[in-house]
């Protein structure tokens, strides 16, 4: 069984938790991911590390609510266990020879780049992160980057913090500004991935972006996460996740993603009933 | 006087009709009466040509004779002195291909039914015998098996009767492999892969769930903890596409996928949490057993029509005889010397069509089977929402990338010694589909059994 250790609300939708797995956090590196399940009848949900801690032994773990498998997730609290972590899977993403990165975050996604980011500081290169959110309160990690990087620029959609406006945005005025990096890595929701890569394509910036597609069992069995990738079929468990963003077909991807949207949306539902009912 | 029937007692069996909606076993297994007459068909021949075609090599006149005078428990006895998992194979070996392949009385007449007497002998003792096992004296050696499928499980289980401290490790987050997530319910109850599995741990097998071996610990750190040889039992890994248009449409799965979503996963069951889609008309490309197992199932979720795709004709389908005629009685209609061209769907992503063209039948290729050829101009389509691929793996990457010296075929599998599981590691050895690619349980648990054999010979060598 796998311990909460720490569990912290990032906004509304949004939890960290830090998880007692010590083997996993032995190893973990940014970029890679790990499998859950919270009871014995659970889905297994793939989760990208957030962090780790080698000395305590736990990794961190940061989630969107979205489904019925974060609702339960999110209803844990700390001193209770995880049925299954399972990790770390996946290939860390390479920083290796990166003296230049803009990283750039979405949303949730931001869990994602922050250890990328953390990861190229400590290791001497210049990190231009860009982060965009919805609005103020959906903001996370904010001290987390300003800590990584040697330059921070937040979005927002609403411009209730940072600047008003799409990440891509403040990409392009930065590239054409005549910040020459190495590459961007950007990882976010689909389509921000597909338009940060649209953008880099014209300036010809290598662009490497994280993959999150539907899994079952993430060690290289089921095939579910598919990608089309430079036209070769990709798997994003064992060949990923990241991959060079302007070879992936991120419709086919965008399309992959909703094959079970109804089915989730129920499901959801129906534990937020059953939480409900819970509760009266 | 032995029982001169030419003919095996039948397997009860539910109804086509019925079972094809329910996940329930197909068989239901011989009486004690059934099993004894059964079992008087047995000539007891002295050279054993059955034992020859076992790959676990099981004492079978010797555990027959038992059942034929009622002695079950002294039958299992026997049967355990060679397999691990008898309730398994009795259930999902070929037996037809092997033990029962060399039986005398199938020269005139069919072969006695052994694979249906282990089963019965396995089902007898679960039902009847709540002894724990007595769990052997320890040597003090320790051996690591990586993948708690039938080669690692079955290699698990002789070296731990060779009084080994013996240490599973598994990728998934329960223990079985392919008896787990692959074999469906109806085939192969999942409480009877728990129970083998848990008479392995009383014996005093550790199981650690959770654990993919090349990512959370490396082969060479498994030395380091002190394991003085390691088997390698990774199983088959990613699945095969065709490569044609449209593999990637919602709606199209690996067989691996459809699966393990139904079996591992439970989603034939109303309060699984992971989903499956509830389809119409299904094409299953392929015809092995998974290719049966996978358009069963499909059936068995309420598809109206499920197509088998195959490009050869019948003559040359891999799956098992029995399982063939299982899915023809069950409604599954069987689309031969059809080959799939494209994929096609609609505006909303999900698969609407498979393109196909039809085949002829050509010379022998290189598998002694013939080849199929393209007749030109006659393509086909057929109106399906959902296509699963059942045309093979390939070998997980993940232990050959992270063992050095660890030789490889050209397409993944591990070199090992046919006879001894030795790769070219030294204290490494492997077994199963990790090794041949996709092939049967009972081969794989012959590789686990032969490594066991060779692992006990290289560390008593060592001392």
């Amino acid at each position: 069984m796998y311990r909460i250790v720490r569990k912290k609300v990032l906004n509304p939708t949004v939890t960290l938790m830090d998880i007692e797995a010590p083997l996993v956090a032995k190893k973990a590196e940014p970029g890679q991911f790990i499998i859950l399940r919270v009871d014995e009848n659970g889905e297994r949900i793939p989760l990208t590390v957030a962090d780790y801690d080698r000395e305590k032994g736990t990794v961190t773990i940061i989630f969107q609510i979205v489904g019925a498998t974060t609702e339960k997730l999110n209803h844990l609290n700390e001193g209770d266990c995880l049925h299954d972590f399972v990790g770390p899977l996946g290939r860390p993403t390479e920083t290796e020879g990166l003296k230049k990165v803009a990283v750039v975050g979405g949303g949730v996604g931001c869990a994602i780049a922050y250890p990328i980011a953390k990861k190229l500081h400590e290791q001497g290169a210049e990190v231009h992160a860009i982060v965009g959110f919805r609005s103020k309160d959906l903001l996370i990690l904010e001290d987390e980057f300003k800590a990584a990087s040697s330059r921070l620029v937040i979005m927002s959609d609403d411009g209730t913090v940072g600047t008003k406006g799409l990440v891509t945005d403040a990409l392009k005025t930065l590239i054409e500004g005549g910040e020459k990096y190495d590459e961007v890595i950007a990882i976010g929701p689909l389509i921000m991935m597909k338009f940060v890569c649209k953008l880099t394509k014209e300036y010809g910036v290598k662009t490497i972006v994280s993959m999150n597609p539907i899994m079952i069992d993430g060690t290289g069995m089921c095939g579910g996460c598919r990608l089309s990738v430079g036209g070769e079929t990709k798997f994003a468990c064992v060949d990923g996740p990241d991959f060079d963003g302007h070879q992936v077909d991120f419709d086919e991807a965008m399309a992959r993603s909703t094959a079970y949207k109804p089915f989730e949306r129920a499901q959801h539902e129906a534990t937020c009933n059953l939480f409900k009912q819970e509760v009266k | 006087m032995p029982n001169m029937s030419l003919k095996k007692n039948e397997m009860p069996s539910q109804d086509p009709n019925v079972r094809n909606k329910n996940f329930l076993e197909v068989a239901l297994g011989y009486t004690k009466e059934q099993a004894i007459d059964e079992a008087q068909r047995c000539l007891h021949c002295k050279n054993y040509p059955c034992v020859q075609g076992c790959p676990v090599s099981i004492h079978i006149p010797d555990f027959i004779a038992k059942v034929a005078e009622g002695e079950f428990e002294q039958a299992y006895q026997i049967i355990t002195q060679s397999s691990s998992l008898p309730a398994v194979c009795g259930r999902v070996c070929p037996q037809e291909n092997q033990c029962e392949k060399h039986c005398v009385r199938g020269i005139k007449g069919e072969p006695v039914a052994i694979g249906r007497l282990e089963r019965f002998v396995a089902d007898w003792h679960r039902e009847n015998v709540k002894e724990d096992p007595v769990a052997p004296v320890k040597n003090g050696h320790k051996v690591a098996i990586v993948g708690a499928g039938p080669a690692g499980l079955t290699c698990a289980g002789d070296l731990v009767k060779m009084g080994y401290d013996v240490t599973v490790f598994e990728a998934l987050h329960l223990a079985g492999g392919v008896l787990v997530y692959g074999i469906p319910e109806f085939r192969l109850p999942k409480s009877i892969v728990a129970n083998e599995i848990e008479t392995l741990k009383k014996l005093g097998v550790h199981i650690e769930t959770n654990m993919v071996i090349g990512r959370v610990l490396s082969v060479d750190e498994l030395f380091e903890q002190g394991f003085e040889a390691v088997f390698i039992g990774s199983g088959a890994g990613l699945p095969r596409f065709m490569n044609i248009p449209g593999e990637n449409f919602k709606g199209v799965y690996s067989a691996n996928e459809f699966l393990t979503r139904v079996n591992l996963m439970k989603a034939y069951r109303e309060d699984s949490s992971t989903p499956i889609q509830h389809v119409k008309n299904v094409a299953v490309v392929g015809g092995g057993n998974v290719a049966m197992d996978a358009a069963r199932c499909a059936k068995r979720l309420g598809a109206e029509n499920v197509y088998i795709v195959y490009r050869r004709s019948e003559e040359e389908l891999p799956a098992r005889k029995e399982e063939v005629e299982h899915a023809k009685e069950e409604g599954i209609i069987f689309k031969l010397l059809n080959n799939p061209v494209a994929i096609h769907g609609g505006e909303d992503g999900f698969v609407n069509k498979i393109e196909c063209l039809e085949m002829g039948l050509g010379e022998p290729d290189a598998s002694g089977r013939r080849r199929p050829v393209e007749k030109p101009g006659s393509n086909f389509e057929l109106e399906v929402d959902c296509v699963i691929m059942a045309i093979g793996t390939s070998p997980n990457p993940l232990i050959k990338s992270t063992t050095e010296g660890l030789d490889t075929q050209k397409w993944g599998g591990i070199i090992a010694d046919e006879t001894t599981g030795q790769t070219s590691r030294e204290g490494v050895f492997a077994g199963g589909d990790a090794v041949t690619g996709a092939a049967t349980v009972i081969l794989a648990m012959g590789a686990g059994k032969q490594a066991a054999a060779a692992m006990d010979a290289y560390i008593k060598n060592k001392k």
